[in-house]
Protein backbone atom coordinates (compact mmCIF):
# COMPACT_ATOMS: atom_id res chain seq x y z
CA UNK A 1 0.00 0.00 0.00
CA UNK A 2 2.87 2.37 0.94
CA UNK A 3 4.07 1.31 -2.35
CA UNK A 4 1.52 2.70 -4.41
CA UNK A 5 0.96 5.62 -2.30
CA UNK A 6 4.37 6.95 -3.18
CA UNK A 7 3.92 5.82 -6.88
CA UNK A 8 0.84 8.46 -6.85
CA UNK A 9 2.84 10.92 -4.82
CA UNK A 10 5.49 10.61 -7.83
CA UNK A 11 3.24 11.13 -10.95
CA UNK A 12 1.59 14.06 -8.81
CA UNK A 13 4.87 15.40 -8.83
CA UNK A 14 5.53 14.87 -12.36
CA UNK A 15 1.58 16.15 -13.16
CA UNK A 16 2.77 19.33 -11.14
CA UNK A 17 4.82 20.74 -13.74
CA UNK A 18 3.10 23.84 -13.84
CA UNK A 19 1.81 23.58 -10.29
CA UNK A 20 3.16 25.11 -6.84
CA UNK A 21 5.28 22.08 -5.99
CA UNK A 22 8.79 23.90 -5.53
CA UNK A 23 11.68 21.72 -6.32
CA UNK A 24 12.83 21.52 -2.50
CA UNK A 25 8.87 19.46 -2.05
CA UNK A 26 10.02 17.51 -5.09
CA UNK A 27 13.27 16.61 -3.52
CA UNK A 28 11.76 15.60 -0.33
CA UNK A 29 9.42 13.13 -1.79
CA UNK A 30 11.90 12.13 -4.26
CA UNK A 31 14.26 11.13 -1.23
CA UNK A 32 11.19 9.25 0.87
CA UNK A 33 10.88 6.75 -1.82
CA UNK A 34 14.29 5.72 -1.96
CA UNK A 35 14.67 5.55 2.02
CA UNK A 36 11.27 3.27 2.13
CA UNK A 37 12.85 0.92 -0.68
CA UNK A 38 16.12 0.30 0.51
CA UNK A 39 15.52 1.40 4.38
CA UNK A 40 19.15 -0.23 5.05
CA UNK A 41 20.84 2.13 2.57
CA UNK A 42 22.63 5.24 4.16
CA UNK A 43 21.86 8.58 2.30
CA UNK A 44 25.82 8.98 1.93
CA UNK A 45 25.85 5.69 0.30
CA UNK A 46 23.99 6.20 -2.72
CA UNK A 47 26.99 8.03 -4.71
CA UNK A 48 27.97 4.34 -4.95
CA UNK A 49 24.71 3.73 -7.02
CA UNK A 50 24.04 0.30 -7.43
CA UNK A 51 26.72 -0.83 -5.00
CA UNK A 52 24.53 0.89 -2.49
CA UNK A 53 21.95 -1.41 -2.95
CA UNK A 54 23.47 -5.08 -3.78
CA UNK A 55 26.26 -7.15 -1.64
CA UNK A 56 27.40 -9.17 -4.69
CA UNK A 57 28.36 -6.71 -6.71
CA UNK A 58 29.29 -4.61 -4.13
CA UNK A 59 32.13 -6.64 -3.33
CA UNK A 60 33.80 -6.91 -6.93
CA UNK A 61 33.44 -3.62 -7.15
CA UNK A 62 35.52 -3.14 -4.58
CA UNK A 63 37.75 -5.67 -5.83
CA UNK A 64 38.22 -3.52 -8.18
CA UNK A 65 38.32 -0.01 -6.95
CA UNK A 66 41.58 -1.51 -4.82
CA UNK A 67 42.95 -0.38 -8.15
CA UNK A 68 40.93 0.80 -10.34
CA UNK A 69 41.71 0.60 -14.26
CA UNK A 70 40.49 4.74 -14.25
CA UNK A 71 43.59 5.89 -12.30
CA UNK A 72 45.42 5.46 -15.93
CA UNK A 73 42.43 8.25 -17.13
CA UNK A 74 43.24 10.33 -14.07
CA UNK A 75 47.12 10.39 -14.90
CA UNK A 76 46.53 11.54 -18.29
CA UNK A 77 43.70 13.45 -17.83
CA UNK A 78 46.22 15.51 -15.28
CA UNK A 79 48.91 16.13 -18.17
CA UNK A 80 46.45 17.05 -20.76
CA UNK A 81 44.40 19.33 -18.11
CA UNK A 82 48.33 20.87 -17.42
CA UNK A 83 48.99 21.52 -21.30
CA UNK A 84 48.97 25.06 -22.50
CA UNK A 85 46.90 25.37 -25.65
CA UNK A 86 48.34 27.35 -28.38
CA UNK A 87 47.97 30.58 -27.47
CA UNK A 88 49.60 29.68 -24.26
CA UNK A 89 46.72 29.78 -22.00
CA UNK A 90 45.81 26.43 -19.74
CA UNK A 91 42.57 25.25 -18.55
CA UNK A 92 43.11 26.59 -15.14
CA UNK A 93 42.36 30.33 -16.60
CA UNK A 94 38.62 29.14 -17.45
CA UNK A 95 37.57 28.30 -13.83
CA UNK A 96 37.44 29.31 -10.62
CA UNK A 97 40.01 27.82 -7.96
CA UNK A 98 42.32 27.31 -11.01
CA UNK A 99 40.15 24.13 -12.21
CA UNK A 100 40.86 22.19 -8.84
CA UNK A 101 38.21 21.21 -6.85
CA UNK A 102 35.15 22.69 -8.74
CA UNK A 103 33.19 19.24 -9.96
CA UNK A 104 30.41 19.86 -7.43
CA UNK A 105 29.86 23.35 -8.63
CA UNK A 106 28.33 21.79 -11.97
CA UNK A 107 25.90 21.78 -13.29
CA UNK A 108 24.79 25.57 -12.35
CA UNK A 109 21.86 27.89 -13.60
CA UNK A 110 23.87 30.46 -15.66
CA UNK A 111 22.14 33.34 -15.38
CA UNK A 112 23.87 35.84 -18.37
CA UNK A 113 23.03 33.22 -21.01
CA UNK A 114 19.61 31.62 -19.22
CA UNK A 115 21.45 27.98 -20.02
CA UNK A 116 22.76 25.34 -17.87
CA UNK A 117 26.11 24.98 -17.73
CA UNK A 118 27.61 21.55 -17.10
CA UNK A 119 31.36 20.95 -16.35
CA UNK A 120 32.25 19.10 -19.61
CA UNK A 121 30.43 21.76 -21.79
CA UNK A 122 32.76 24.83 -19.72
CA UNK A 123 35.89 22.28 -21.01
CA UNK A 124 34.86 22.88 -24.51
CA UNK A 125 33.81 26.70 -23.92
CA UNK A 126 37.12 26.92 -22.27
CA UNK A 127 38.64 25.35 -25.77
CA UNK A 128 37.09 27.52 -27.66
CA UNK A 129 37.46 30.70 -26.00
CA UNK A 130 41.12 29.56 -26.61
CA UNK A 131 41.05 28.82 -30.15
CA UNK A 132 41.10 25.31 -29.81
CA UNK A 133 38.58 22.93 -31.51
CA UNK A 134 36.29 21.03 -29.07
CA UNK A 135 36.57 17.35 -27.85
CA UNK A 136 34.43 14.64 -28.57
CA UNK A 137 31.82 13.84 -25.50
CA UNK A 138 31.99 10.26 -26.77
CA UNK A 139 34.18 7.06 -26.72
CA UNK A 140 36.28 8.38 -24.05
CA UNK A 141 39.34 10.02 -24.99
CA UNK A 142 40.64 13.35 -23.99
CA UNK A 143 37.11 15.06 -22.81
CA UNK A 144 36.49 12.40 -20.25
CA UNK A 145 40.43 12.15 -19.12
CA UNK A 146 39.83 15.83 -18.43
CA UNK A 147 36.75 15.21 -16.72
CA UNK A 148 38.03 12.53 -14.51
CA UNK A 149 40.94 13.98 -13.90
CA UNK A 150 38.26 16.96 -12.19
CA UNK A 151 36.06 14.96 -10.52
CA UNK A 152 39.11 13.10 -9.22
CA UNK A 153 40.46 16.63 -7.77
CA UNK A 154 36.47 17.51 -6.29
CA UNK A 155 36.32 14.18 -4.38
CA UNK A 156 34.82 14.46 -1.13
CA UNK A 157 33.21 17.58 -2.01
CA UNK A 158 29.00 17.63 -2.19
CA UNK A 159 26.51 18.92 -4.73
CA UNK A 160 24.73 21.59 -3.60
CA UNK A 161 22.92 22.48 -6.71
CA UNK A 162 20.76 25.26 -6.78
CA UNK A 163 18.34 26.94 -8.27
CA UNK A 164 18.03 31.12 -9.01
CA UNK A 165 14.36 32.48 -7.98
CA UNK A 166 13.82 32.93 -12.02
CA UNK A 167 11.02 31.35 -14.38
CA UNK A 168 14.25 30.40 -16.54
CA UNK A 169 15.74 28.68 -13.95
CA UNK A 170 12.80 26.95 -12.88
CA UNK A 171 11.79 26.44 -16.12
CA UNK A 172 14.61 24.54 -17.20
CA UNK A 173 14.86 22.52 -13.84
CA UNK A 174 11.24 21.46 -14.46
CA UNK A 175 12.73 20.48 -18.20
CA UNK A 176 14.77 18.10 -16.54
CA UNK A 177 12.63 16.72 -14.29
CA UNK A 178 9.54 15.95 -17.29
CA UNK A 179 12.20 14.66 -19.09
CA UNK A 180 12.95 12.43 -16.56
CA UNK A 181 9.80 11.34 -15.56
CA UNK A 182 8.52 11.15 -19.96
CA UNK A 183 8.06 7.45 -20.99
CA UNK A 184 10.09 7.04 -24.72
CA UNK A 185 10.79 4.91 -26.95
CA UNK A 186 9.71 1.89 -28.55
CA UNK A 187 10.17 -0.12 -25.45
CA UNK A 188 8.06 3.17 -23.85
CA UNK A 189 10.17 3.66 -20.59
CA UNK A 190 11.04 6.68 -18.43
CA UNK A 191 14.51 7.22 -16.54
CA UNK A 192 12.01 7.05 -13.69
CA UNK A 193 10.44 3.65 -14.62
CA UNK A 194 13.94 1.93 -14.72
CA UNK A 195 15.61 4.05 -12.03
CA UNK A 196 12.74 4.80 -9.40
CA UNK A 197 10.33 2.56 -9.60
CA UNK A 198 12.44 -0.61 -10.95
CA UNK A 199 15.22 0.24 -8.69
CA UNK A 200 16.80 -3.08 -6.74
CA UNK A 201 14.87 -5.03 -9.09
CA UNK A 202 16.31 -7.42 -11.67
CA UNK A 203 15.45 -6.20 -15.32
CA UNK A 204 16.98 -9.47 -17.10
CA UNK A 205 20.69 -9.72 -16.40
CA UNK A 206 21.45 -5.78 -14.65
CA UNK A 207 19.87 -4.15 -11.39
CA UNK A 208 18.80 -0.86 -12.11
CA UNK A 209 20.53 1.78 -9.99
CA UNK A 210 18.44 4.27 -7.34
CA UNK A 211 17.41 7.35 -9.23
CA UNK A 212 19.48 9.41 -6.37
CA UNK A 213 23.37 9.85 -7.05
CA UNK A 214 23.53 9.20 -10.63
CA UNK A 215 26.11 12.11 -11.55
CA UNK A 216 28.58 12.02 -8.43
CA UNK A 217 30.62 9.35 -10.51
CA UNK A 218 30.53 9.88 -13.65
CA UNK A 219 32.57 9.90 -15.64
CA UNK A 220 32.30 5.86 -15.26
CA UNK A 221 34.65 3.35 -15.91
CA UNK A 222 32.57 0.67 -17.99
CA UNK A 223 34.21 -2.49 -17.45
CA UNK A 224 31.93 -3.67 -20.84
CA UNK A 225 33.06 -0.78 -22.58
CA UNK A 226 36.66 -0.68 -21.32
CA UNK A 227 37.15 3.21 -21.23
CA UNK A 228 35.39 6.29 -19.59
CA UNK A 229 31.76 6.67 -20.34
CA UNK A 230 30.60 10.50 -20.10
CA UNK A 231 26.97 11.24 -18.26
CA UNK A 232 25.76 12.59 -21.37
CA UNK A 233 27.48 9.45 -23.79
CA UNK A 234 25.25 7.18 -20.84
CA UNK A 235 22.05 9.35 -21.13
CA UNK A 236 22.34 8.34 -25.19
CA UNK A 237 23.24 4.68 -24.57
CA UNK A 238 19.83 4.65 -22.01
CA UNK A 239 17.54 6.18 -24.97
CA UNK A 240 19.04 4.12 -27.19
CA UNK A 241 18.52 0.73 -24.77
CA UNK A 242 15.34 1.81 -24.49
CA UNK A 243 15.03 2.39 -28.77
CA UNK A 244 14.40 5.85 -28.47
CA UNK A 245 16.34 8.45 -30.40
CA UNK A 246 19.08 10.01 -28.46
CA UNK A 247 19.76 13.45 -27.92
CA UNK A 248 23.27 14.77 -28.70
CA UNK A 249 25.67 15.09 -25.75
CA UNK A 250 25.44 18.61 -24.05
CA UNK A 251 21.99 19.37 -25.75
CA UNK A 252 19.79 21.60 -23.99
CA UNK A 253 17.52 18.78 -23.11
CA UNK A 254 20.25 16.86 -21.20
CA UNK A 255 21.97 19.52 -19.55
CA UNK A 256 18.75 20.01 -18.06
CA UNK A 257 18.26 16.13 -17.46
CA UNK A 258 21.85 16.60 -15.42
CA UNK A 259 20.85 19.54 -13.45
CA UNK A 260 17.45 17.63 -12.18
CA UNK A 261 18.94 14.95 -11.28
CA UNK A 262 22.05 16.87 -9.94
CA UNK A 263 19.64 18.93 -7.82
CA UNK A 264 17.83 15.62 -6.32
CA UNK A 265 21.60 14.41 -5.30
CA UNK A 266 22.21 17.33 -3.46
CA UNK A 267 24.36 16.90 -0.30
CA UNK A 268 26.39 13.97 -1.62
CA UNK A 269 29.57 13.64 -2.41
CA UNK A 270 31.56 13.79 -5.53
CA UNK A 271 33.66 10.34 -6.13
CA UNK A 272 34.38 10.31 -9.86
CA UNK A 273 35.42 9.16 -11.88
CA UNK A 274 34.04 5.60 -10.76
CA UNK A 275 34.29 1.95 -11.72
CA UNK A 276 31.28 0.39 -13.17
CA UNK A 277 29.95 -2.90 -15.25
CA UNK B 1 97.32 -35.40 -43.13
CA UNK B 2 98.11 -33.39 -46.08
CA UNK B 3 97.37 -29.75 -45.74
CA UNK B 4 94.22 -29.66 -47.29
CA UNK B 5 92.93 -32.41 -45.29
CA UNK B 6 94.19 -30.28 -42.26
CA UNK B 7 92.27 -26.75 -43.29
CA UNK B 8 89.37 -28.44 -43.83
CA UNK B 9 89.57 -30.30 -40.66
CA UNK B 10 90.37 -27.24 -38.48
CA UNK B 11 87.65 -25.43 -40.45
CA UNK B 12 85.05 -28.04 -39.44
CA UNK B 13 86.34 -27.61 -36.01
CA UNK B 14 86.14 -23.75 -35.73
CA UNK B 15 83.02 -24.10 -37.40
CA UNK B 16 82.15 -26.44 -34.18
CA UNK B 17 83.55 -24.57 -31.52
CA UNK B 18 81.82 -20.89 -32.92
CA UNK B 19 78.70 -23.77 -33.06
CA UNK B 20 79.19 -24.90 -29.26
CA UNK B 21 80.54 -21.42 -27.93
CA UNK B 22 77.51 -19.85 -29.17
CA UNK B 23 75.71 -22.51 -27.76
CA UNK B 24 77.09 -22.03 -24.43
CA UNK B 25 76.49 -17.86 -23.98
CA UNK B 26 73.77 -16.98 -21.80
CA UNK B 27 70.78 -15.90 -23.74
CA UNK B 28 69.77 -12.60 -23.23
CA UNK B 29 66.32 -14.31 -21.98
CA UNK B 30 66.93 -16.24 -18.73
CA UNK B 31 63.23 -17.05 -18.31
CA UNK B 32 61.75 -19.99 -20.73
CA UNK B 33 59.95 -18.62 -23.28
CA UNK B 34 56.15 -18.42 -23.32
CA UNK B 35 54.68 -21.53 -23.86
CA UNK B 36 52.44 -20.75 -26.64
CA UNK B 37 51.39 -24.54 -27.12
CA UNK B 38 49.47 -24.58 -24.00
CA UNK B 39 48.19 -21.22 -24.14
CA UNK B 40 46.42 -22.46 -27.82
CA UNK B 41 44.40 -25.50 -26.44
CA UNK B 42 40.79 -25.68 -26.32
CA UNK B 43 40.45 -28.54 -24.28
CA UNK B 44 40.72 -28.54 -20.46
CA UNK B 45 42.13 -31.84 -20.04
CA UNK B 46 44.29 -31.37 -23.24
CA UNK B 47 45.50 -28.08 -21.48
CA UNK B 48 46.69 -29.50 -18.20
CA UNK B 49 48.47 -32.02 -19.55
CA UNK B 50 50.58 -29.58 -21.86
CA UNK B 51 51.34 -28.05 -18.61
CA UNK B 52 52.45 -30.26 -15.96
CA UNK B 53 52.79 -33.60 -18.61
CA UNK B 54 49.67 -35.51 -16.26
CA UNK B 55 46.42 -34.79 -15.41
CA UNK B 56 46.80 -36.13 -12.19
CA UNK B 57 45.24 -33.10 -10.21
CA UNK B 58 44.35 -33.24 -6.10
CA UNK B 59 41.86 -31.08 -4.85
CA UNK B 60 43.10 -29.75 -1.78
CA UNK B 61 41.47 -26.88 0.85
CA UNK B 62 44.78 -25.83 1.41
CA UNK B 63 44.36 -24.07 -2.01
CA UNK B 64 42.24 -21.29 -1.40
CA UNK B 65 40.21 -19.47 -4.86
CA UNK B 66 38.36 -16.54 -4.52
CA UNK B 67 36.08 -15.78 -7.04
CA UNK B 68 32.43 -14.24 -7.57
CA UNK B 69 29.44 -16.41 -7.65
CA UNK B 70 27.90 -14.64 -10.53
CA UNK B 71 30.33 -12.07 -12.48
CA UNK B 72 29.26 -8.72 -12.41
CA UNK B 73 30.53 -8.49 -16.02
CA UNK B 74 32.03 -11.42 -17.62
CA UNK B 75 34.86 -8.59 -18.82
CA UNK B 76 36.54 -7.96 -15.69
CA UNK B 77 36.18 -11.44 -13.28
CA UNK B 78 38.74 -10.64 -10.00
CA UNK B 79 40.44 -13.40 -9.37
CA UNK B 80 42.64 -14.64 -6.16
CA UNK B 81 44.21 -17.41 -5.59
CA UNK B 82 46.64 -18.09 -2.39
CA UNK B 83 47.65 -21.18 -0.79
CA UNK B 84 49.44 -22.06 2.24
CA UNK B 85 51.20 -25.59 0.68
CA UNK B 86 54.78 -24.96 0.76
CA UNK B 87 57.57 -25.19 -1.82
CA UNK B 88 55.37 -23.98 -4.66
CA UNK B 89 56.96 -23.99 -7.72
CA UNK B 90 53.90 -22.46 -9.99
CA UNK B 91 50.15 -21.30 -10.33
CA UNK B 92 48.21 -22.12 -12.75
CA UNK B 93 44.50 -20.63 -13.59
CA UNK B 94 42.43 -22.63 -16.28
CA UNK B 95 38.87 -21.28 -17.36
CA UNK B 96 37.18 -24.79 -18.41
CA UNK B 97 35.03 -23.19 -20.65
CA UNK B 98 36.81 -20.07 -22.09
CA UNK B 99 37.90 -20.62 -26.10
CA UNK B 100 41.61 -21.31 -24.25
CA UNK B 101 40.96 -22.56 -20.77
CA UNK B 102 44.68 -21.88 -19.88
CA UNK B 103 44.08 -18.21 -18.86
CA UNK B 104 47.37 -17.56 -16.50
CA UNK B 105 50.67 -19.02 -15.21
CA UNK B 106 52.58 -18.03 -12.44
CA UNK B 107 56.24 -19.24 -11.97
CA UNK B 108 57.19 -18.27 -8.52
CA UNK B 109 60.91 -18.17 -7.04
CA UNK B 110 61.91 -19.35 -3.77
CA UNK B 111 61.56 -15.70 -2.46
CA UNK B 112 57.42 -15.78 -2.89
CA UNK B 113 54.88 -15.89 -1.07
CA UNK B 114 52.10 -17.84 -3.06
CA UNK B 115 49.79 -15.48 -3.61
CA UNK B 116 48.35 -14.13 -6.71
CA UNK B 117 45.47 -12.40 -7.97
CA UNK B 118 44.24 -10.83 -11.56
CA UNK B 119 40.97 -9.99 -13.53
CA UNK B 120 40.09 -11.91 -16.46
CA UNK B 121 37.63 -12.25 -19.21
CA UNK B 122 35.07 -15.20 -19.44
CA UNK B 123 32.79 -15.45 -22.08
CA UNK B 124 30.51 -18.31 -20.26
CA UNK B 125 29.29 -19.97 -17.15
CA UNK B 126 32.41 -22.10 -16.37
CA UNK B 127 34.06 -24.01 -13.77
CA UNK B 128 37.27 -21.84 -12.57
CA UNK B 129 40.30 -24.06 -11.51
CA UNK B 130 43.47 -22.88 -9.29
CA UNK B 131 46.42 -25.31 -9.97
CA UNK B 132 49.05 -25.13 -7.61
CA UNK B 133 52.11 -27.17 -7.85
CA UNK B 134 53.98 -27.96 -4.54
CA UNK B 135 57.01 -30.47 -4.35
CA UNK B 136 56.12 -31.83 -7.32
CA UNK B 137 52.53 -32.57 -7.27
CA UNK B 138 49.24 -30.66 -8.56
CA UNK B 139 46.96 -29.34 -6.10
CA UNK B 140 43.64 -27.63 -6.80
CA UNK B 141 40.29 -25.82 -5.60
CA UNK B 142 37.54 -24.72 -8.21
CA UNK B 143 34.77 -22.66 -7.83
CA UNK B 144 31.92 -22.62 -10.67
CA UNK B 145 31.60 -18.93 -11.60
CA UNK B 146 27.99 -17.41 -13.11
CA UNK B 147 28.46 -15.52 -16.13
CA UNK B 148 25.27 -13.92 -17.44
CA UNK B 149 24.69 -12.04 -20.56
CA UNK B 150 21.74 -9.86 -21.48
CA UNK B 151 21.54 -6.94 -19.37
CA UNK B 152 19.56 -3.65 -20.08
CA UNK B 153 22.02 -1.39 -18.94
CA UNK B 154 24.04 -1.66 -22.52
CA UNK C 1 54.12 7.98 -19.86
CA UNK C 2 54.95 5.26 -18.35
CA UNK C 3 51.98 2.36 -18.87
CA UNK C 4 52.52 0.97 -15.43
CA UNK C 5 51.41 1.75 -12.13
CA UNK C 6 53.04 0.56 -9.60
CA UNK C 7 52.14 -0.26 -5.87
CA UNK C 8 54.26 -2.05 -3.22
CA UNK C 9 54.14 -2.52 0.39
CA UNK C 10 55.76 -4.40 2.74
CA UNK C 11 54.22 -5.53 6.03
CA UNK C 12 55.87 -8.38 8.49
CA UNK C 13 58.34 -9.38 5.94
CA UNK C 14 56.05 -9.69 3.36
CA UNK C 15 55.98 -7.46 0.10
CA UNK C 16 52.99 -7.21 -1.47
CA UNK C 17 52.84 -5.62 -5.21
CA UNK C 18 50.16 -4.60 -7.15
CA UNK C 19 50.29 -3.32 -10.60
CA UNK C 20 47.84 -1.98 -13.48
CA UNK C 21 48.88 -1.78 -16.80
CA UNK C 22 47.56 0.29 -19.30
CA UNK C 23 47.40 -2.68 -22.56
CA UNK C 24 44.12 -3.64 -24.88
CA UNK C 25 44.87 -7.29 -24.28
CA UNK C 26 43.12 -7.70 -27.88
CA UNK C 27 41.73 -11.54 -27.57
CA UNK C 28 41.92 -11.15 -31.54
CA UNK C 29 38.52 -12.66 -31.73
CA UNK C 30 36.72 -9.54 -31.67
CA UNK C 31 35.50 -7.93 -35.29
CA UNK C 32 35.80 -4.58 -36.47
CA UNK C 33 32.30 -3.35 -36.75
CA UNK C 34 32.87 -1.20 -39.63
CA UNK C 35 34.93 -4.04 -41.41
CA UNK C 36 34.05 -7.28 -40.50
CA UNK C 37 37.56 -7.94 -39.99
CA UNK C 38 39.14 -9.68 -36.87
CA UNK C 39 40.71 -7.17 -34.73
CA UNK C 40 44.61 -8.44 -34.17
CA UNK C 41 45.18 -10.02 -31.49
CA UNK C 42 47.51 -7.83 -29.13
CA UNK C 43 47.99 -9.17 -25.76
CA UNK C 44 50.58 -9.08 -22.85
CA UNK C 45 52.49 -12.79 -23.10
CA UNK C 46 55.19 -11.99 -19.83
CA UNK C 47 55.23 -9.95 -16.87
CA UNK C 48 58.37 -10.11 -14.87
CA UNK C 49 59.32 -8.70 -11.60
CA UNK C 50 62.75 -8.17 -10.08
CA UNK C 51 63.31 -7.02 -6.43
CA UNK C 52 66.61 -5.44 -6.52
CA UNK C 53 67.69 -7.24 -9.74
CA UNK C 54 66.73 -10.69 -8.56
CA UNK C 55 63.74 -12.43 -10.12
CA UNK C 56 61.07 -12.43 -8.21
CA UNK C 57 58.36 -14.02 -10.46
CA UNK C 58 57.33 -14.50 -14.30
CA UNK C 59 54.09 -14.99 -15.35
CA UNK C 60 52.74 -16.11 -18.43
CA UNK C 61 49.49 -14.44 -19.61
CA UNK C 62 47.12 -15.44 -22.27
CA UNK C 63 44.14 -13.24 -24.03
CA UNK C 64 41.80 -13.92 -21.61
CA UNK C 65 43.56 -11.07 -19.13
CA UNK C 66 40.92 -8.28 -18.73
CA UNK C 67 42.22 -4.94 -20.76
CA UNK C 68 43.92 -2.77 -19.04
CA UNK C 69 45.10 -5.69 -17.08
CA UNK C 70 45.51 -5.61 -12.90
CA UNK C 71 47.94 -8.21 -11.10
CA UNK C 72 49.18 -8.83 -7.65
CA UNK C 73 51.75 -11.28 -6.36
CA UNK C 74 53.80 -11.32 -2.98
CA UNK C 75 57.75 -12.19 -1.67
CA UNK C 76 59.40 -11.86 0.92
CA UNK C 77 61.35 -8.57 1.07
CA UNK C 78 62.08 -5.25 2.87
CA UNK C 79 60.89 -1.76 2.91
CA UNK C 80 63.43 0.02 0.31
CA UNK C 81 63.88 -3.22 -1.61
CA UNK C 82 63.99 -1.83 -5.71
CA UNK C 83 61.56 -3.39 -7.46
CA UNK C 84 61.52 -3.76 -11.20
CA UNK C 85 58.46 -4.76 -13.63
CA UNK C 86 58.62 -5.43 -17.08
CA UNK C 87 55.72 -6.71 -19.44
CA UNK C 88 56.86 -7.53 -23.35
CA UNK C 89 53.12 -8.79 -25.83
CA UNK C 90 52.97 -10.78 -28.42
CA UNK C 91 53.82 -7.96 -31.33
CA UNK C 92 57.00 -7.32 -29.57
CA UNK C 93 56.01 -3.85 -27.45
CA UNK C 94 57.87 -3.65 -23.79
CA UNK C 95 57.70 -1.21 -20.49
CA UNK C 96 59.35 -1.15 -17.21
CA UNK C 97 58.94 0.63 -14.43
CA UNK C 98 60.81 0.22 -11.30
CA UNK C 99 59.68 1.26 -7.75
CA UNK C 100 60.65 1.32 -4.01
CA UNK C 101 59.02 -0.83 -1.51
CA UNK C 102 57.10 1.32 1.07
Amino acid sequence: MKNYFHKFLLVILFINVTAFASPEEDQELFRDHFKNRFPNTEFSDYKNGVYSIDASSREQWESIEDFPPYELNIDQGKELFSQPFKNGNTYATCFENSGIAVRQNYPYFDESTNQVMTLELAINNCRKKNGEKPLSYYKGGPMADISAYMAYTSRGNKFDVKIPNSQEAFDAYEAGKKLYFTKVGQLNFSCADCHVYQTGSKLRADIPSPGIGHSTHFPAYRSGAGRLVTLHERFAGCLNRVRAKPFKAQNEEYRNLEYFISYMSNGLEINGPGSRK
Amino acid sequence: MNRRNFLKNSLMTAATITTFAGLMIKPKRLYAAWPKASFDITDLNDSINSVYGHNNLNESSEVMLKAPDIAENGAIVPLNVKTKLKNVESIMIFVENNPQPLSSGYNLSSKSVPIVGTRIKMGNTSKVIAAVKSNGKIYTASKEVKVTIGGCGG
Amino acid sequence: MSTIKLRAKESKGVVTVKALIKHPMETGQRKNKKTGEKIPAHFIQQVICKANNDEVITINWGPAVSKNPYLTFAYMGFKGDVVELTWEDNQGNKDSLEGEVK
